[in-house]
């Protein structure tokens, strides 16, 4: 038995929103006793690293492709103004509509104006983190417009009134035995088997019928191409293509670092980036709409650009790199953090180390400041990324933003951290002052400390050391004392 | 060859037997080893931490102290990667050109232990003895920041009596991160028990890395659980012979 009791579908109630969150280590803490949670993701972000690592390790230009899909994002991200009017402009020439959104808000209240001109009173969708990140579909829940979602992991989570945990396989958190429960339950299905054949069918008979009803199908993007007006979806079920060109309408909401500057531009990001997501060399359905065609799908297309903090992220020197992502989620599986505690720790759809640099600057360091600190620092990440976000650096970068913006608050000086911070630096400016600092920290422990036992238990923040690990006691002799001693004998 | 150490504030406070190894091994293998006195830290603690004005004088100060060393030995590749990675940033984000010059003549003569030995010394025997059932440890400085790759299994296979066992699961961390081992102690402590069990499925005697810091958080858990496996650094192991046992 479980020391703590997980009710089924136990976090279902948990909405991801960073303003609202609780810190990450307390989070973490709850979800670290999940042991089936602990399970799933270990075997899928295993399963995943996997299959990436042998389609990486048969490419003998792997480097080169990570530079050269880098130096493609910087250039869109340099001239982002640019390439997002030259986008705008040819994509409204194939007679599409540009909206551009400044806020999560000012989307939602786009698209439901769309829907509204429309009538639709429902739409399908294609998987999209960045409606989740606006919330858009409690949005129209709100507003009497119901949102289907057509991915399978969508699906489950939808149905099962949860939460995404992975960027690319938002349901990663599940295993087949839930999901089986889940779609027996909501489905009226009571005898359906675990069988993954038998999951798929079941869901491809559920979305069916809404494939061929409804008239309105909302996106994302994986890249806007400036050159051509070009919307590129790659998806690997075929949900995306029957959304793309069964509706007569079709909404995309892309945030405005998916542009990139050319259509060739694609030879190296679909090398990369099915390769980093999914494991597969090409993703099975590769789409790209570039405008209205006549007699061939969706007779209206409308892009929402989305800022949402993004022009803010680019304007800070370290922290713009972030916005190179390609939502690849590969970061999320090599991550020995994300491994522990699944995605949603992080209070956001978007987790992992992506999500613990890119969250906290959407919220202008207002919100989610722990996430920062949910890494070890270990590089793995950076590792993996194909368009090479040197994460740690992000990350430390942003731990300075946080304690910058304590060092202009009182309580900051009442703060044992900071305190002990400052004490540190102090002491090591000057070698006299260490090595005394050194005989003192020993004289201290002789009064709490007798012998060669290791410490079981510490005061203070040290005390969440000793929760789980001993600790040595401090040698009787410093290298120093020894050096110094040795050179007088 | 005249080599300088850069012992690093947590090798000398905590772990004064690797420095000593250190010196042993490279004495003996005829060089001569200098410790200058003014060295304290590199500026790590500080600058992961979020406390980058602190660490500026911490790095910049470290530099003016070695800017002399033909060859600089550092028995912590944490500490060489902040070094490598951080310190031109540091330099450049102050606007001090006289550090990043410094910086630049620096870099290219610091050495990790491991890399200095089989790297600039051209050396993987250095007459070691240790029979004992051993497993490495890669930390994930050594392996992704400085790419140590098997310098330091070249070094470990030349010691005589020591058997070398793999250890399951080597790219992934050990969870310990500074002071995300105590401001994220569950996560932490998940990810050491992830790593302990690996070690212990070793069954060896001793866990060795080119870290402490990694050594010091998989020993707290092991010798919480009287595991009966001891961790060493790596110098400790290479400094071990016949007559006088590590």
């Amino acid at each position: 038995m479980s020391l703590v009791q997980i009710e089924p579908g136990g976090h279902s109630s948990r909405i991801l929103d960073p303003k609202t969150a609780p810190p990450f280590p307390d989070a973490a803490k709850t979800d670290l006793r999940d042991t089936q949670l602990r399970r799933n993701v270990v075997r899928a972000t295993d399963t995943i690293q996997g299959k990436r690592a042998a389609l990486v390790a048969e490419k003998s230009d792997w480097q080169a492709l990570r530079d050269a899909g880098a130096a493609i994002r910087r250039e869109a991200l340099a001239n982002l103004d640019r390439y997002l009017l030259e986008f705008e402009q040819r994509f409204q020439a194939a007679g599409g509509t540009v909206h551009w959104a400044a806020s999560a808000a000012e989307a939602n209240r786009i698209v439901l104006q769309i829907l509204q001109r429309e009538a639709a009173s429902e739409i399908i969708k294609i998987k999209s983190m960045t409606t989740a990140e606006i919330g858009l579909n409690e949005y129209l829940a709100q507003h009497g417009v119901a949102a289907h979602e057509t991915d399978l992991a969508e699906l489950i989570l939808q149905l099962g009134g949860d939460q995404p945990s992975h960027i690319v396989v938002p349901a990663l958190h599940k295993n087949r035995q839930q999901v089986r429960e889940i779609f027996a339950r909501t489905m009226g299905l009571p005898d359906l088997s675990d069988d993954p054949e038998a999951l798929t069918a079941a869901a491809r008979q559920y979305l069916r019928e809404k494939f061929l009803r409804v008239k309105t199908a909302i996106c994302g993007a994986n890249f806007l191409i400036a050159e051509t007006g070009g919307i590129t979806i790659v998806e690997s079920e075929g949900n995306g293509r029957m959304c793309l060109t069964l509706p007569e309408t079709l909404i995309a909401i892309v945030g405005i670092e998916k542009v990139i500057p050319r259509f060739a531009d694609l030879e190296v990001l679909l090398q990369t980036l099915p390769r980093s997501a999914t494991g597969e060399r090409m993703n099975p359905y590769n789409s790209i709409w570039s405008g209205v065609v006549p007699g061939d799908g969706p007779k209206k297309m409308h892009v929402v650009l989305l800022d949402n903090g993004r022009s803010r992220v680019l304007r800070d020197a370290i922290g713009r790199q972030t916005l190179q992502c390609i939502r690849c989620g590969a970061c999320q599986n090599a991550c020995p953090v994300y491994r522990q505690t699944g995605g949603h720790a992080y209070g956001s759809v978007y987790a992992g180390p992506i999500g613990a640099i890119l969250t906290p600057q959407l919220e202008d360091m207002r919100h989610a400041q722990s996430l920062p600190y949910a890494s070890s620092l270990c590089g793995a990440c950076y590792e993996v990324c194909p368009v090479k976000i040197n994460i740690p650096e992000v990350l430390v970068h942003l731990r300075s933003r946080v304690v910058d913006r304590g060092r202009r608050k009182l309580a900051s000086f009442f703060d044992q951290e900071r305190a002990g911070m400052m004490a540190m630096a102090a002491v090591f400016a000057n070698h006299r002052r260490y090595g005394a600092a050194q005989r003192l920290a020993r004289i201290g422990q002789r009064t709490i400390h007798h012998g060669e036992a290791w410490y079981h238990w510490l005061p203070g923040m040290a005390g969440r050391w000793t929760e789980t690990r001993d600790l040595a006691p401090l040698p009787q002799q410093t290298f120093r004392e020894w050096w110094h001693q040795r050179g007088r004998s | 060859m005249r080599i300088v150490l850069f012992i690093t504030c947590y090798n000398d406070t905590l772990f004064p037997r690797t420095g000593q190894s250190v010196v042993r091994v490279l004495e003996r293998l005829g060089h001569t080893v200098e410790f200058p006195i003014e060295q304290t830290c590199c500026g790590q603690m500080h600058f992961n931490t979020g406390y980058r004005r602190e660490a500026y004088p911490l790095a910049k100060r470290s530099v003016e102290i070695f800017s002399n060393a033909e060859a600089v030995c550092i028995p912590s590749s944490s500490c060489v990667a902040m070094m490598r990675e951080y310190y031109p940033a540091l330099a450049r984000e102050n606007e001090d050109a006289e550090m990043a010059t410094a910086v630049a003549q620096l870099l290219p003569r610091i050495f990790e232990f491991s890399e200095l030995l089989v790297d600039r010394l051209e050396v993987t025997d250095v007459g070691a003895y240790f029979p004992h059932r051993v497993t490495y440890h890669a930390s994930c400085h050594g392996l992704r920041s400085l790419h140590l790759g098997d310098k330091p299994l070249q070094l470990l296979r030349a010691v005589r009596g020591l058997e070398l066992v793999p250890l399951e699961g080597l790219e992934q961390c050990c969870g310990f991160g500074g002071t995300f081992a105590v401001k994220n102690a569950d996560v932490s402590a998940a990810m050491l028990t992830e790593k302990t069990r690996a070690v212990l499925n070793t069954r060896a005697e001793v866990c060795t890395a080119c870290d402490n810091s990694c050594l010091m958080h998989m020993q707290g858990m092991l010798h919480r659980q009287f595991a009966g496996v001891r961790t060493l650094h790596i110098a400790e192991i290479l400094a071990g012979t016949e007559d006088t046992p590590a």
